[in-house]
């Protein structure tokens, strides 16, 4: 196999709180090869976006930092870099879309001006090339009339549009690696159909790698090859997402795919009484314990669970589970 | 009737698409002009103001007489002689002349240190908003040690060492009246780098300077504008203030320097002192006026009113 485009290492990321320091990414690790889509899921406070951030190196000022692993990105260090270094890899190589698309744009400018200024900002072509390149981008995200709609202001557009043109903003600069943060979440069910339609056609066509976070399992099935099911800051499955979808083995992702009614629907025709996970994910205060974080919610912790923190067991293929008891469920 | 063949069959499909213009919403701007504009007071307000200012322009050389010239007897009261409509003041200048030509001062001195107000409080505001940190503890540790200077004092002080010329009275106005701004201009970025688009341009890779001047700044404008339009206002006050204490450039009339020079006046000749102070008045209150239309403009949470 080929070297893999993005690899993070034992990552760990502390967020200063009034109780002292806690660990909201807590060893994680994970590869991303070059074209592949790769989703995060799991509960809002996972650690999600946050494993978003620390690779655009975004990370809230003075309160969270890496503290130790490594995220090696096309050769380069990107915990080691610079500023100016990361500054120049945001946007060119690795760009993001965010989840709210209707605060994502900035509102004293139309979106032509904030596709050309991001294509000037890593290229070295003239203004005038830049707004072409702007009008084939927002045609790429198949916005009609493309070039007339360059020179309206956000307020102008509607959601999906604006997450559109956010999407054309990070492609801009044909990025090795695309970070979607939610990028539906905020936007009616028909439009994240078209807006996950177009993430998959863009990725045919420039061979972006994609890592998408998100709560939907069923964009998942859809979109991704691999994923990983994140809790509390720790990775609790990563594999194949039709491994994984088709034989969970934590407990946890079991818990997340009997959430979703669809995904099941078309198993069985009997109609399951939905379930859902009980409890809260657990506070920051938890967060790094030695124990499963998972156990207070898991109906078949042990009393290993709550003393020690589950090793990774591995499966047939790349699935592998941190679960004491993955191998039995 | 009905049994006439109609031209056109109702139940065939329409083929071809409706072309709908794209419903054309409207800029930014036009929408604040349209609430400025149902604020009757502030529009009247405006156009006195442009009036004033146009007065302050060509005033002097369409009226043509030298402010600085003893043209008639001393006192003359207004409506006297017709040839001085506004009277004369202790030396018999003409106080017309005197009170056009000071308009031309007061507000070249109320805009030019608005902005050196606007410029330091700007740059202050917006590194202590956007840094945080130590930096924003000096600044704003800074922008106290000003806001408790007593002002007038401190600008006399300015004039009197470095001499009463027009660009050292406007920085005096100036480096007295930024902390206000400076204020303003760090609440807002504290609360707009906070916003997604600041991070969506963060994670574009757009530098410091960018995102400070090119995202943040231009959407903490509204507040801003307000002030420093506020601003001009109180900056011709103060220069009325400082002129009138006799700090002032000799070779300029001002309205303050018009009231001053004739206050001993004042029970014998009341209108000396009165006809500049109502030029002062209606301009400060104008400018006041304008300040809250574009307020009412310039404020969305005022917009459903």
């Amino acid at each position: 196999m080929t070297e893999p485009l993005l690899k993070v290492q034992n990552l760990r990321v502390e967020l200063t709180t009034r109780n002292g320091t806690a660990p909201v990414i807590d060893d994680v690790s994970f590869e991303l090869h070059a074209g592949e889509n790769l989703s995060f899921v799991g509960e809002s406070g996972c650690g999600k976006s946050m494993t978003a951030l620390a690779i655009m190196g975004l990370l809230p000022e003075g309160i969270g930092r890496i503290t130790a692993g490594s995220i090696m990105f096309d050769g380069q260090e990107l915990t080691e870099l610079s500023q100016e270094r990361l500054r120049r890899i945001r946007g060119n190589d690795i760009s993001m879309i965010f989840q709210e698309p209707m605060t994502s744009l900035n509102p004293v400018y139309t979106i032509g001006e904030q596709i050309v200024e991001v294509l000037l900002a890593h290229q070295s072509i003239s203004r005038a090339d830049a707004w072409a390149e702007a009008a084939t981008l927002l045609d790429a995200v198949r916005i009609p009339k493309a070039r007339e709609r360059l020179k309206d202001y956000p307020f102008q557009l509607s959601g999906g549009q604006r997450q559109r043109v956010m999407i054309a903003i990070a492609l801009a600069c044909k990025p090795k690696v695309l970070i979607a943060d939610e990028p539906t979440t905020a936007l009616d069910v028909t439009v994240q159909a078209q807006i996950f339609d177009l993430l998959r056609d863009l990725r045919q066509e420039t061979g972006t790698s994609i890592i998408l976070i998100t709560h939907d399992m069923g964009a998942v099935a859809e979109m991704a090859e691999r994923m990983i099911v994140m809790y509390a800051g720790r990775i609790a499955e990563i594999g194949a997402v039709d491994d994984i979808i088709g034989t969970p083995r934590h407990p946890y992702t079991k818990g997340l795919i009997s959430c979703v009614p669809h995904v099941l629907a078309h198993v069985t025709d009997e109609k399951q009484p939905l379930t859902e996970v009980p409890g809260i994910v657990p506070s920051l205060r938890e967060f790094g314990k030695d124990q499963c974080l998972f156990a207070s919610r898991c109906q078949h912790r042990t009393q290993q669970c709550l003393t020690a923190r589950p090793q990774s067991v591995n499966f047939d293929g790349a699935q592998s589970a941190d679960c004491w008891h993955a191998g039995t469920l | 009737m009905t049994d006439k063949p109609t031209t056109t069959d109702q139940s065939a499909p329409v083929t071809e698409l409706l072309d709908e213009p794209i419903e054309k919403a409207r800029h930014p701007f036009m929408e604040a002009w349209d609430m400025f504009r149902r604020n009757q007071a502030a529009l009247v307000a405006l156009i006195i103001l442009v009036l004033i200012i146009i007065a302050a322009i060509i005033g002097p050389s369409l009226y043509g007489r030298d402010p600085f010239e003893m043209v008639w007897a001393p006192f003359t009261p207004p409506g006297q002689n017709p040839d001085f409509i506004l009277g004369t003041d202790y030396l018999g200048r003409d106080l017309l002349a005197m009170i056009i030509s000071g308009a031309r001062v007061s507000i070249i001195i109320g805009l030019a240190a608005a902005f050196v107000s606007v410029f330091i409080g700007v740059t202050i505001g917006a590194l202590a908003g956007y840094y945080r940190g130590w930096v924003e503890e000096a600044l704003m540790r800074f922008t106290e040690f000003f806001q408790v200077l007593p002002t007038l004092l401190f600008s006399m002080v300015i004039v009197a060492l470095f001499g009463a010329s027009l660009p050292m009275i406007t920085f005096a106005i100036g480096i007295v009246s930024w902390t206000a701004v400076a204020r303003i201009t760090r609440a807002e970025f504290l609360r707009i780098r906070e916003l997604e688009y600041v991070t969506a341009s963060r994670a574009s890779g757009a530098r410091d300077f960018k995102l400070i001047f090119g995202v943040i700044l231009p959407n903490a404008l509204p507040p801003i504008i307000v002030q420093s339009a506020l601003m001009v206002g109180s900056a011709i006050l103060f220069e009325a203030g400082l002129s009138f204490l006799g700090l002032t450039d000799p070779n300029v009339v001002s309205w303050g320097q018009i009231i001053g020079s004739n206050r001993t006046y004042f029970l014998d000749a009341s209108f000396t002192v009165t006809l500049p102070g109502v030029a002062i008045f209606v301009t400060i209150l104008c400018i006041s006026l304008v300040g809250d239309g574009l307020n009412d403009a310039l404020n969305p949470k005022l917009r459903s009113r």
